[in-house]
This record gives C-alpha cells, structure tokens and sequence, in this order.
C-alpha cells in the first residue's frame, strides 16, 4: 500500500518561546505544565501517524486533544514547530513543513482538499461560484471550471440550486457544497474537520452514509476528524485516538473496541454499541481452543450440543445437533430459513456480530460455525462468547 | 499666582511657536508648489462645477435620479431624490447645491481613495495600526477651526482649502471601517481561502474585500455625510456652496436665508446617503 501522508514525531507549540516548550516536551512535560512555564499552548507532541492511499483515517479526541491541529498540519493552516509531514505529490513526496510557498500552495490547489467544520462557504456567492473557488484559485479557464463544477453538483445532488446563496441552503446541503467544493479540485486527498459536527443527528448520517458511497466511488484518501466514535467506527478503516495533544493509541476499529490502551480510551468506548463495530472474527473461538472428540468431531460450543464432523481438506463432512443430524447454512441466508432445529448456521470472519446473534436466536440459541473464504471451518461461536464480547468482559 | 504655577508658566513649552514657525518654514520654502496645487485643484472643482451648471437644473436633477434608480433599483427611492431635488431648485439654491455637492462628492471619493488602503493596510498589520490610531484620533477630535489656519496660510482662499480640510476630517471614517471590515472577516472563510491555495492578493480580491464591502460602503455612506458636516467650516475659507449662504444667513441674522439653506443640506444629505446605503433597495 501506498503511503499518502505521513506525520513524523509531530511538534506543534502555538506561542513565541517555540525552543523553551520543545525542550519541555521532550522531557514528557504535560500540556498544563508547559503553558504555566512558557506560556505556550501545546498543540501536538511526537505525533506519528501513517495514512495509506485509499482510507479513511479518523482522528479521535475530546476537544482539545489536538485531533484538528494534527490534521492542519497536513496542508499547514498550523505550523509545525519540529518534525516531518509527507505529503504524496504526484510521484514525489513532498515535506510540506519545509516547501516554499509555490509549492504549498500547488499542493493546496491540487493535492489536498478541506472541508469545514462551519463550512466556510463564501456567503456572497452562489452555489457554483462556491464550489468553483479551488479551480478558480487555480487558474482553471472559465468552460473547464463550469463543467467540472457541473459535474460535482450533480454528485452531491445540487444541480438544481447552483443558482442559489449559499446563506440560502439547509445546514446539510451547505456542507454538500463544502464536499462538493473539495471533490471538485480532483485532490487525491482530503482533509475533514469534524465536518458533520455542526449538522442534527438525520443530516449527519445521511451525509456519512452518502460520503462512504463517494468513498466507494472515488477512492479518496481521507484524514477524518471527529470526536464522536460511533461516527469513526462507521467511517473509519484505521481509528487514532488523542489526548492532551498525544497520540494515545491507533490502530483498525476493533481493535479499539476490544483493546483499549487505557481508561481515556475505555471511557470513550463505554457507551459504543459494539454490535456496530464487532464481526464475527473477532468473538469466535479459534478451531485449535474447541474440544475435540473421536473420528474428526468438533464440539462448537461448552456445553456440547452440537458438532462438526472435519475431513481431512479442514471442510465439514458432517453435522450433529442434539444428537441428531443436521444441516448447516450460511447466514446470509438467515432471514429467509424457516425456523427448523436441525440447522446449524455459519458466517464468515466479516459478518457483523448483529448477524451472528441473529443466526443464534433463529436457531434456538445454537452455536455459530465460523467458514473462511474456501469454506474450511477455522471456529466457533458459542453464545458465551457473544455475550462476554457485547459486555466487554 | 502661586511660585510653583509661575514656575510652570515661565517655563511654557512652545508648542504654537513651534508649530507657527514650521507652517512659516513651509510658507517661506514651498509657497510655490503649495498654490500651484491648490490653483490646480480649485481649476479642476470649478471646472467641474461649471460643467454640471451648464446642464438645465430638471435634466441634472432627472439623470441623478436615474442614478439613483441604477444604483439601488428602487422607484420610490428615485422618485423621492427627484422631488427632493427639485424642491433645492424650486428654493433658487441650484448653483449653491451643485457647488456643495462637486465639494462632498470630492472629498469623500478622495478620502476613500486613500482612507480604504489604509485601512486594509492597519488591518493586515496590527502593529501599523497601533501607530495610526492616535494620529487618527487627533484628525478627528483637533477642533476644525485650529486646522482651518494653517491650511489657509498654505492654499489661500477657494474651494481646494475647503476639500482639503474636509478630507483631512473625513479620512479617518473611512479607514476605521475599513479596517473595522477586514478584521472582522469571519476566520472560518480566510481558511477556507488559504486551503485552496489562494495567494495574498488572491485572498485580497476574493475573500475579505467582498467579505468587508458592507462596511466599507457604510464608510462610503459615513465620509459622504461627514463631508457634508464640514461643508459650513469649508465655507470660512472660501469654499462656495450652501455653506457660505449659511454664514451669510448666521452674519446677517437672517431667518429666513439660513432656514432655506439648512434645508436644502438636509435634503442633499438625505439623497447621498439613500443612493449609497447598502440595501435600501431589493439588493442584498
């Protein structure tokens, strides 16, 4: 995978005695200490971060953790006072910490887009003018611009008001335009201050599930602010958590949910619902932990009511529940089985766990077989394990 | 008088004697250059207010109100700055008017011109404005009549006195709402700006001048009406107009003169200020 951005030990100290408050920090100074000693803010301290092309990295925090500083370091609205920020530039990598104005300026143009938490439209022009801005700034001739503005409103459903004032449109379509005015640079990056913070609960997740379809679509690389965690584990491939300007913890959604670093972390998982997050690979019992029996059979769960029987390729030959024979099928079809006892369901490592708890309430309360993609059997979930997953214990 | 008073008072620093003999020094070295400028200038407004006069009053009236009708795209407007004009006509203070109006238009574009960098100027630089402030301060609040003087000892009598001094006074309108405007450029769409790559002038031209032109064009409005203030004080130095009717009307202890004339200021002031304002009409 190609890397797109990339922090590097990250300072940032807003205030004048910039030598004072680096030195503070390396001696692992907190935020409260350096302001009372020199008078700086801190913004980030040793920040290290790797966005690869194509994902959705959502920084995490509390306000104040210096989740939106890091990322307006990536096109410099914030100065960093000591390390890298990488930058893809075509088939360059660009330090934008230390480029000349030229350049950060065509990487602004080009490279990487914005979209504001307030949206930041220009209230005295219209729709299209808002959107055309970036290519406007740029240089591009007037026909080319109309047509690339054209193309954008249409994406986010807009056409019919480019006419408008942007002071004119909803909270939720203002913040399309944001979108629309960011995608229509044709920047392969783009950065979101907490871009749905401003908008109710509906808007917000009408414009995060038209987003992720973009994303499908478009294949951006996307560095996400926000500070609610329902909306980063929605949106989010790779979720970095921050505190006090720090970076206390990145790494895949899951793994935030089920291994929390420290209690800043737990705190902010505890009212997660984990139904939203967790798959099925990540509650099942590997097939080397379930007891095994004579002959092949495997018993799914702890308390022995069903098993498998595996051949030697690792397929199932043969189902047993209750003592009798029984079939086995996939989840996916767990909507349209009617409810027999003799059936045993299995997923795949990337069924949600909302699915697999489906499956186990269908089949009065049988285990869950767990297939990979050749449809070997590789584990099992057994009802304790869901339970001890969705309670965290 | 008590020794410490007498001590003070002996010991008067020389601040008119200073200030006379560097007007002196000016009058004595430049005299030349000052009365070429002001003989050019008072050319130019006489020029300017020959010109409108050779017009028949109705049609100037008529094309100001078509004016007025452009600029704010309102009938009524247009027909309220005819009729008020008409009324100066009707009151036979046309030629006073005209020369008023070459006056305060003058000088407020003047102050603008100069007032409106300024004021971009102090509001990309603080530090630039610390320093403006009190000479801004002491332009505004310097009672008129002590800058009258020097200004008549450099350009004589006339009207270019009478717009120089009104500049001077108007100036610091126009660039405290200016600087006012850009300040208060909301940060959300300068960043907005910079994020897409806008260059300093970009972010002149296409973010915070429209984003301040409101204010500035309330500046616009306020030079124009302080312009007129000063018109009556412009009159004690020769300036022509409606002021120097009302110093005639205040000499004389003529009722009926001063009334006419104030009158036809008020009416003058209204109609400026109407055509300029920023939505009076269906514009935003």
């Amino acid at each position: 995978m190609t890397v797109a951005v990339d922090f590097k030990n990250v300072d940032i100290v807003f205030g004048a005695d910039q030598a004072g408050s680096l030195a503070m920090i390396d001696k692992g100074a907190t935020r409260a200490e350096i302001l009372e000693k020199t008078g700086n803010v801190l913004g980030c301290a040793d920040a290290s971060l790797t966005v690869h092309e194509g994902e959705i990295s959502v920084l995490m925090g509390l306000s104040g953790s210096g989740k939106s500083t890091l990322l307006r370091a990536v096109n410099r609205l914030n100065v960093v006072s000591r390390g890298q920020v990488l930058v893809k530039d075509g088939d360059k990598i660009v330090d934008v910490v230390t480029c000349d104005e030229p350049t950060l300026r065509r990487l602004r143009q080009k490279q990487v887009a914005m979209v504001f938490q307030q949206f930041g439209l220009l209230p005295w022009r219209t729709v299209e003018e808002n959107v055309g801005l970036g290519l406007e700034l740029a240089g591009v001739p007037d026909a080319e611009r109309k047509e690339r503005v054209h193309k954008q409103l249409k994406l986010v459903n807009l056409d019919q008001w480019s006419k408008k004032y942007a002071h004119e449109l909803s909270g939720g379509m203002q913040q399309r335009v944001g979108l629309a005015r960011a995608f229509a640079t044709e920047a392969p990056i783009l950065l979101m201050d907490e871009p749905f913070s401003a908008l109710d609960p509906l808007i917000r997740t009408k414009l995060q599930d038209e987003l992720l379809q973009l994303q499908a679509e478009l294949k951006k690389t996307i560095i996400f602010v926000s500070h609610d965690l329902e909306e980063a584990l929605k949106i989010g491939s790779h979720i970095t958590i921050m505190e006090g300007g720090r970076i206390v913890q990145t790494g895949a959604p899951e793994d935030i949910v089920l291994r929390p670093a420290n209690d800043y972390v737990r705190d902010f998982i505890a009212n997660v619902n984990p139904l939203s997050v967790l798959t099925a690979w990540n509650v099942m019992r590997d097939r080397r932990d379930l007891e095994h029996g004579d002959n092949g059979w495997v018993w799914l769960d702890r308390r022995k009511t069903t098993r498998f029987k595996i051949d030697d390729h690792g397929l199932v030959a043969a189902a047993e529940r209750d003592g009798k024979p029984a079939v086995w099928v996939s989840c996916a079809d767990v909507e349209t089985q009617s409810e027999e006892a003799a059936q045993v369901f299995w997923a795949t490592p990337g069924t949600s766990l909302k699915t697999v708890m489906l499956a186990m309430h269908r089949s009065q309360t049988a285990p869950v077989a767990l297939f990979d993609d050749q449809s070997r059997f590789v584990g099992a979930i057994g009802i304790r394990d869901v339970l001890s997953a969705v309670l965290r214990r | 008088m008590d020794p410490i008073s007498k001590f003070m008072v002996d010991h008067k620093i020389p601040i008119g004697a200073w200030g006379k003999s560097f007007f002196g020094f000016l009058t004595d070295n430049f005299d030349t250059i000052f009365r070429a400028f002001s003989n050019g200038l008072n050319f130019i407004l006489d020029g300017l207010v020959n010109l409108l006069l050779l017009v028949p009053p109705v049609l100037l009236a008529l094309v100001i109100a078509v004016i007025a009708w452009l600029l704010q795209r309102s009938r009524p407007l247009a027909i309220g700055v005819f009729l008020g004009l008409i009324f100066i006509i009707n009151q036979n203070l046309w030629k006073q008017t005209v020369q008023t109006l070459v006056l305060v238009v003058a000088a407020a574009a003047m102050a603008m011109a100069i007032g409106v960098p300024l004021g971009i100027w102090a509001a990309h630089k603080p530090k630039v404005y610390r320093i403006m402030l009190p000479v801004l301060d002491l332009m505004q609040t310097l009672p008129t009549f002590v800058y009258l003087i020097p200004v008549l000892t450099l350009f004589g009598l006339g009207n270019a006195p009478g717009l120089i001094v009104t500049i001077i006074f108007v100036i610091p309108t126009a660039v405290r709402l200016t600087h006012l405007g850009v300040v208060s450029v909301p940060k959300s769409i300068i960043e907005a700006g910079e994020a897409f790559g806008a260059t300093k002038s970009q972010l002149l031209w296409k973010v915070e001048l429209p984003s301040a032109l409101p204010t500035i064009m309330a500046g616009l409005t306020q030079s124009i009406m302080l312009s007129l203030s000063m018109v009556v004080f412009a009159a004690l130095i020769g300036a022509g107009g409606l002021g120097t009717e009302i110093n005639r009307a205040l000499g004389s202890r003529r009722i009926d003169l001063g009334l006419e004339a104030g009158l036809a200021i008020v009416v003058l002031a209204i109609v400026l200020d109407r055509m300029t304002r920023i939505g009076v009409g269906g514009k935003k």
